[in-house]
């Protein structure tokens, strides 16, 4: 990008609301089945039919808030949205307009990108409401509604509660929205207001964008972008636009206000309507719904249900702990990981270690099998105990490695293993001192090479000692004596 | 007969309601091809809940307080797997697959129902115009309307082809009709009464109440469908009085106010003279007459002619030809398919409605009217409140004239809405309101009275009726007319 050119990006993310249950009826919310087996008269707007709000996902939309920073609005009301498009069952969306449940907040990101530095940043949210989703279309015969034969219509999505939460335009760089929007996702799944599934659509994220000379100049043209379903979609759909936008300027063709889509096979951003002036969605309060009261000492009750947030956990990591930022942030990425590291930590782990190790082979089993850290058979108790044999010197790292796999895929005491085949460490120096002078007297041209010169040698024979001790001579002690012995 | 009197009749034996429903049959088989009162008539259900309650008496079961009475249901309320029409090419064959809350309960009460009521299509007209399936007559003269829009409703019951009926009133929908006919009509307080299962004309206004020659049979109809409903977050979870025990307690002592702005220039004549002999009425039995002001009460038809119509234009939104009701054929697109769909299906009173909601919420517009219209709607609540301050009953005529001719108004819709200038203001503060027959014009036909009442009291309502009723006894000296029962 050229120096003087600034980015402007905001964010519009639609997060599902994981009630079992819709957002104004009983009909399940469960993704994935045939089409139209998860409806009622309601989700299909049948005349006569009346809406009642899910307790739940008021629930879950006040504490998706306050995790955001966002003042909780002691009143708010819901307000029908207008349009006609066949996937809407009543052509209109029972969304909020103008007095959202909550407004006025932030979250902080951690930006980190290769080959630079990582900085941390607050960026500002507008408001989060809620709202109905609407169902979607099937077009036979074309993957879009030109050129097909004709449509059919799901509801199955129809009326799944939303929580949409709308950023300030605080965000500068296509890898700051990405991160953005994953930690809005890893603040959902803390939470548990939502999985965040992006293949599934359960977290969508709509950007805003628009490029100016310099941080004072007057906002741009803003573009609409859509149809990310990856955070790296996300970042790569806003560098693409935000040089195209740049080129746009440069060369002196208009930047128009519109929606374009992004497509991840060609890897651009393409026209997908134009957006002159503003729709009109004749947005009116819905009278079928009362206002919508959260008292203070429910609000408060739901704070204090909230757990502990990746930031704070981020930031005590490395405060308080020692971690590096960078084990800090991959710690802390599933809540269930960071709760897993820090039940071995309280069993008594070095925090270092733990997390090098959980980080790791851990992590590496837990993914390849696809299994949750709480599914994990090798307890936390049990990793501390590990962790605790290699700091204490009874085994070596090498050992650890090579019980870990049956430790992982069965759980146990790592120290009743280590002692029932005999696996601890050998740290006797007169035990080291016994078996080095057998080497030495095994290899005397090697030992005579080491001693015209041949300092690599040294490695020769640490090898040959761990071969001879299973792994098992603390590494330390057996390099002393080694030197020792090979200058005579 | 009252259904007081039909209820021991029914219980003691002298009478069942296999009789009962087929002699409801055969007074609609007469008077129906006159009348048109109904847009379906359902025997084969009629008779099949006669039957079930029958067996109840014969097994010593309670058969439930509106066993065996006849009622006829207004075509916008949902019947499980009866059609529900609305009026309404759309709706033409709509069957919905559940039960609305009223008539849900008045199942489990034992009534039966005849059949689905005409009414102005989507309940907007005052007088069944409207209608896609054609215009109720007036029972008192056929060749008059019974008003609207639940006309079948208030005629059905006038006529004797049931002994009460159901309707909705979002402006004066159950009143007018009522007055125009001559039977009691009764909108209860916003909120008493469950709206799920009716389909929505102006969400913030419908109520469903009931339509019976007396007073003491609207308190027995009401008793079974009012209370709270769960499906409906607007219905009031507040306990549900005995209305039939309010009707006797003495009426000495309360305070009657005659609206000022209500008597309008316009009023026929005889309108007028009957509602205030009816208030002398009431005077002579112990209540206390005082004039009472509510200056914006006129500007009810403004406001009222700002909101239904938007909330219609969203509620009517969903008829799009997409997934029930009505499609038009051979659209080449989306977008035609909805616009032809909604273009044949809705007629033009509907169309009309929907075109005025849609400008008075567009963007530029929706703050002159839609809001303005809101603030005006607070204002005259405030009124009523300050009012009901002073006085514990408002009195009014229902309407401005009796029964008018089909056409009258119809190339002229601001004459039309007049119709309501009284009644709306009821809908607007969510007051509960009564119709009470108070006398006949020179040509025979029926006169209401109108009283309104704070939120919540209608057993004030019906006790103030009910003594009215008896007192005055205004169908002793009735017209001749064939179709009245």
């Amino acid at each position: 990008m050229a120096a003087d050119w600034e980015a402007v990006i905001g964010l519009e993310t639609h997060v599902q609301l994981g009630t079992e249950s819709k957002i104004f009826t009983a009909a399940s919310t469960a993704f994935g089945d045939d089409p139209n087996t998860h409806i009622d008269p309601v989700v299909c707007g049948l005349p006569g039919t009346l809406p009642v709000l899910n307790k739940k996902v008021l629930e879950y939309a006040v504490k998706a808030a306050l995790a955001l920073n966002l003042e909780i609005a002691e009143h708010s009301k819901f307000d029908r949205k207008q349009y006609f498009y066949p996937d809407l069952p009543k052509n209109y969306q029972i969304s909020q307009f103008d007095e959202p449940i909550a407004e006025n907040g932030w979250i902080e990101v951690e930006v980190a990108e290769k080959g630079k530095d990582t900085y941390l940043k607050r960026i500002g949210i507008e408001r989060l409401h809620m709202e109905e989703d609407a169902g979607k279309l099937v077009h036979a015969g074309s993957d879009r509604l030109a050129g097909s034969t004709h449509s059919l219509v799901d509801y199955n999505r129809a009326g799944v509660a939303l929580a949409e939460i709308v950023s300030k335009p605080d965000l500068r760089t296509g890898r700051e929205a990405a991160e953005y929007a994953s930690e809005i996702r890893r603040i959902m799944r803390y939470l548990g207001v939502s999985d965040g599934n992006m293949q599934e659509g359960s977290l969508r994220c709509d950007v805003n964008i628009s490029v100016r000379r310099g941080p004072d100049a007057p906002f741009g043209t803003k573009v609409e972008i859509k149809n990310m379903n990856s955070f790296s979609a996300i970042q790569k759909a806003c560098e693409h636009e935000i040089q195209r936008q740049i080129k746009a300027y440069e060369t002196g063709e208009p930047v128009v206000q519109e929606t374009r889509l992004w497509d991840e096979g060609k890897q651009l951003t393409k026209s997908m309507r134009s957006k002159e002036g503003s729709s009109d969605y004749r947005y009116f309060p819905e009278p079928d719904l009362g206002p919508i009261e959260v008292k203070a000492d429910q609000r408060q009750a739901w704070l204090n249900e909230l757990p502990e947030l990746p930031a704070a956990k981020r930031h005590r990591y490395a405060d308080a702990l020692g971690l590096s930022q960078y084990d800090a942030r991959v710690l802390t990425d599933e809540r269930l990981m960071a709760e897993y590291f820090e039940a071995v930590v309280a069993s008594g782990a070095d925090a270092k270690l733990a997390a090098n190790w959980i980080t790791g082979d851990i992590a590496a089993y837990v993914n390849s099998q696809r299994l949750s850290f709480s599914e994990l058979p090798f307890r936390p108790e049990q990793l501390a105990e590990m962790v605790q044999l290699i700091d204490g010197g009874k085994i070596s790292g090498k050992i650890a490695k090579e019980i870990l796999p049956e430790l992982l895929e069965k759980g146990g005491s790592p120290k009743a293993i280590v002692d029932e085949r005999g696996l601890g460490m050998i740290s006797d120096p007169a035990a080291i001192t016994a078996i080095v002078d057998e080497l030495l007297a095994a290899h005397p041209d090697e030992v005579e090479a080491f001693r015209g010169g041949k300092n690599k040698l040294q490695g020769f024979f640490v090898g040959q000692l761990m071969k001879k001790t299973g792994g098992k001579a603390d590494p330390k002690l057996a390099n002393q004596i080694l030197s020792q012995k090979l200058k005579g | 007969m009252p259904i007081g009197a039909w209820s021991d009749a029914l219980r003691n034996g002298s009478a069942t309601a296999k009789e009962h429903s087929e002699q409801a049959l055969e007074r609609i088989a007469a008077t129906e091809p006159e009348l048109k009162a109904f847009v379906n008539v359902t025997g084969d259900q009629a008779r099949a809940q006669a039957e079930a309650v029958d067996q109840a008496i014969a097994a010593k079961q309670d058969p439930g307080p509106l066993a065996g009475v006849t009622i006829g249901i207004k075509d916008n309320l949902c019947t499980k797997g009866v059609t529900t029409t609305c009026s309404s090419r759309m709706l033409e064959n709509f069957v919905p697959p559940y039960e609305s809350t009223v008539t849900e309960r008045l199942w489990k009460a034992g009534a039966v129902m005849v059949g689905k009521t005409n009414l102005d299509e989507f309940a907007m007209g005052s007088s069944t115009e409207t209608s896609a399936f054609g215009m109720t007559s007036n029972p008192w003269d056929p060749g008059r309307v019974p008003g609207g829009s639940s006309g079948g409703s208030a005629a059905c019951v006038a006529a004797g082809q049931c002994d009460v009926a159901l309707g909705s009133d979002t402006g004066g929908s159950i009143r007018q009709p009522a007055s125009f006919c001559g039977v009691v009509g009764l909108k209860p307080t916003y909120g008493r009464v469950s709206r799920w299962g009716l389909v929505a004309f102006a969400s913030s206004l419908d109520q469903i109440g009931p339509f019976s020659r007396t007073v003491a049979d609207s308190a027995a109809v009401l008793q079974v469908i009012a209370g709270h409903d769960p499906r409906d977050s607007t219905s009031l979870d507040v306990p549900v009085p005995d209305y039939s025990a309010a009707l006797n307690r003495p009426i000495q002592g309360l305070k009657i106010g005659i609206l000022q702005e209500a008597f309008v220039e316009g009023l026929q004549p005889e309108v007028e003279a009957s509602v205030r002999a009816a208030a002398e009425q009431l005077a002579s039995l112990g209540c206390e007459l005082v004039d009472v002001s509510c200056p914006r009460f006129q500007a009810g038809i403004a406001t009222y002619y700002v909101i239904a119509p938007s909330e219609a234009s969203a509620n009517l939104a969903r008829y799009d030809g997409v997934k029930y009701g009505y499609r038009a054929a051979d659209a080449e697109s989306l977008s035609a398919m909805t616009a032809k769909s909604r273009a044949e299906g809705f007629g033009d009173e509907v169309q009309r409605r929907i075109l005025i909601g849609t400008y008075a919420l567009s963007a530029g517009y929706v703050d002159a009217y839609y809001k303005k219209a809101q603030q005006v709607r607070t204002l005259i609540r405030q009124e009523f409140d300050r009012a009901f301050e002073q006085v514990d009953l408002l009195l009014t005529p229902t309407a401005p004239t009796t029964a008018f001719t089909p056409g009258e108004h119809s190339n002229d819709p601001l004459a039309m809405y007049l119709a309501d200038l009284l009644t709306i203001p009821a809908n607007l503060a969510g007051l509960p309101a009564i119709s009470v027959p108070c006398g006949f014009d020179g040509q025979g036909l029926p006169i209401g009275l109108q009283l309104m009442a704070p939120v919540l009291q209608e057993e004030r309502l019906l006790q103030v009726a009910h003594h009215y009723e008896q007192a005055a006894d205004v169908m002793a000296n009735r017209p001749e007319a064939p179709l009245v029962a």
